[in-house]
Parts: structure tokens; sequence; C-alpha cells
């Protein structure tokens, strides 16, 4: 016999009342990352070792562009969401673990919208 | 007392030693991390080049250090290795690949590909800058 009420079986959203939402959007994003990390390893590899010509031009190409701020977009959505995991797993102190989780969701959308900026920057010339 | 009956131990992280799949799992946390301090620098790079010649030189010079070459090496294992093992945990999810064996053999191939991508960027890469 379950304790749980039928409305909430329904619901499916169990004890932390999100059901799979967090596991959904981390599975949803990683598949976007797949072919998005191919080519960010590749452009890391070639722009970390490049002088800025090379990179504003590389940067200044639409296709590198979009590619840039898609990644930049999903890879910190991705990365806010496994770094929820890993403090809410070794964090145990109540008050420190919230601070560090919304101190992880601030970092990660000012880093977003900064490097997303960065590239619309250089890419539309101004 | 109680404290003195011969009950099996939980694995103590500092004597027990990880299996395989123990450690590609780990790793698989740890590069997550990684990356997210490695986001920070791809990040500032982006930041600087927006920012000019000049500014954007600290960085280069940086990164021209053999120290800057291996935290930029370093980016890109952390990123292939946390890609194919990533791609395993989807695999995971679709139910496949739970039995030891495979997941034994799994590992491996998961370590293999990303020492093989890597290197691969990377003799792109010089090949590309060099000519």
């Amino acid at each position: 016999m379950s304790l749980r009420t039928p409305l909430a079986n329904a619901r499916g959203l169990g004890s932390a009342r999100e059901g799979v939402d967090h596991w959904w959007k981390q599975r949803l994003s990683a598949l976007a990352l797949v072919p998005l990390s191919l080519w960010l390893g590749f452009s890391v590899a070639l722009l970390g070792t490049a002088d800025y010509y090379t990179v504003i031009d590389w940067l200044a190409h639409p296709v590198n562009a979009v590619l840039m701020v898609l990644t930049l977009a999903v890879g910190f959505w991705h990365g806010a969401l496994g770094l929820q995991v890993v403090i809410e797993d070794y964090v145990a102190t109540e008050w420190k673990k919230l601070a560090l989780l919304i101190l992880v969701q601030f970092a990660a959308v000012v880093l977003a919208l900064a490097g997303i900026f960065a590239v619309l920057r250089i890419a539309l010339g101004v | 007392m109680a404290a003195d009956r011969d009950r099996p131990l939980s694995p103590h992280l500092q004597v027990y030693r990880l299996p395989l799949t123990g450690i590609t799992s780990i790793a698989h946390r740890i590069t997550g991390v990684v990356l997210s301090l490695g986001a920070v620098l791809v990040v500032a790079l982006l930041v600087a080049a927006a920012a000019g010649s000049q500014t954007y030189q600290v960085l280069y010079d940086a990164s021209a250090h053999w120290l800057g070459q291996l935290v930029l090496f370093g980016f890109t294992l952390a990123l292939y290795y946390h890609l194919c093992a990533g791609i395993r945990h989807l695999v995971w999810d679709a139910g496949c690949g739970y039995e030891l064996e495979t997941a034994r053999r799994a590992s491996w191939l998961v370590i293999g590909s990303a020492v093989v991508l890597t290197v691969i960027t990377w003799v792109i890469a010089v090949a590309m800058n060099g000519s």
C-alpha cells in the first residue's frame, strides 16, 4: 500500500516536487553539447595558440560565431545543472549549500552573457 | 561494546582500491568541475579578444608559456573525456551496458577515445597554426 495520494502519483513529481525536470534538462543539454564539444575542443586548441588577428577572423565568421554563442548558452546551462548536483552531494551545511547554489547560478548567467556579448561584438564589428 | 563487532565496512576511500569503473565514474565528475573552471578561461579569452589587441596580448603571452599550453591541453583532454564518458551515461540511460565485462571494456574505450580525440585535435591545430 502506498501512502502517496492518487493525485501525487498522477503528477509524478516525487519528494523534491520537480519530477524528472533536472534529469531531463541535464540529458537534453548533454545531447546538444555532443557536436558542440567536438567543435569547442578544436577551437580552443586552435585559438589558444593563435595571435589576435587569427582569433578575430575566426570568431567573425558567422558559423563560428553562432556555434560559440550556442556552446556558451548550452554549456553554462549544463555546467550549472552539474555543479548543482556536486554541491548538493558534498555540502551538508544548509546555508553554505544554498549560498553556493545561488553563487553558481548567478556566475553561470553572468559568464554566459559576458561571453556571448564578446562574441557578438567581434562578429558584428562594433 | 557494539563497536568491537566484526561488521562489514563500507569502502574506505583512503585504503580502498577503486575498480576501473569507479575511477572513470569519479573522473567524469572531476572533469565536469574542471571544465566549469575552464569555462571561465574561455570567457576570459573571448572578452579579451573583444576588448582589443593589447588586452588579448596579455592572454596570448600567458598561453605561449609552457604552463599556459599545459592548461589548454588539459582543458581539451578534460573536455573529450567528459564528452566520451557522457555519451556512455546516455547509453546507460537507454538501459544498455550494465554487464560488468561490458562496463569494464567501455571504461577503456572512453579513456582511449578521449586520448585519441585530444591527440588528433592538437595535431590538426598545430599543423594549421604552423602553416
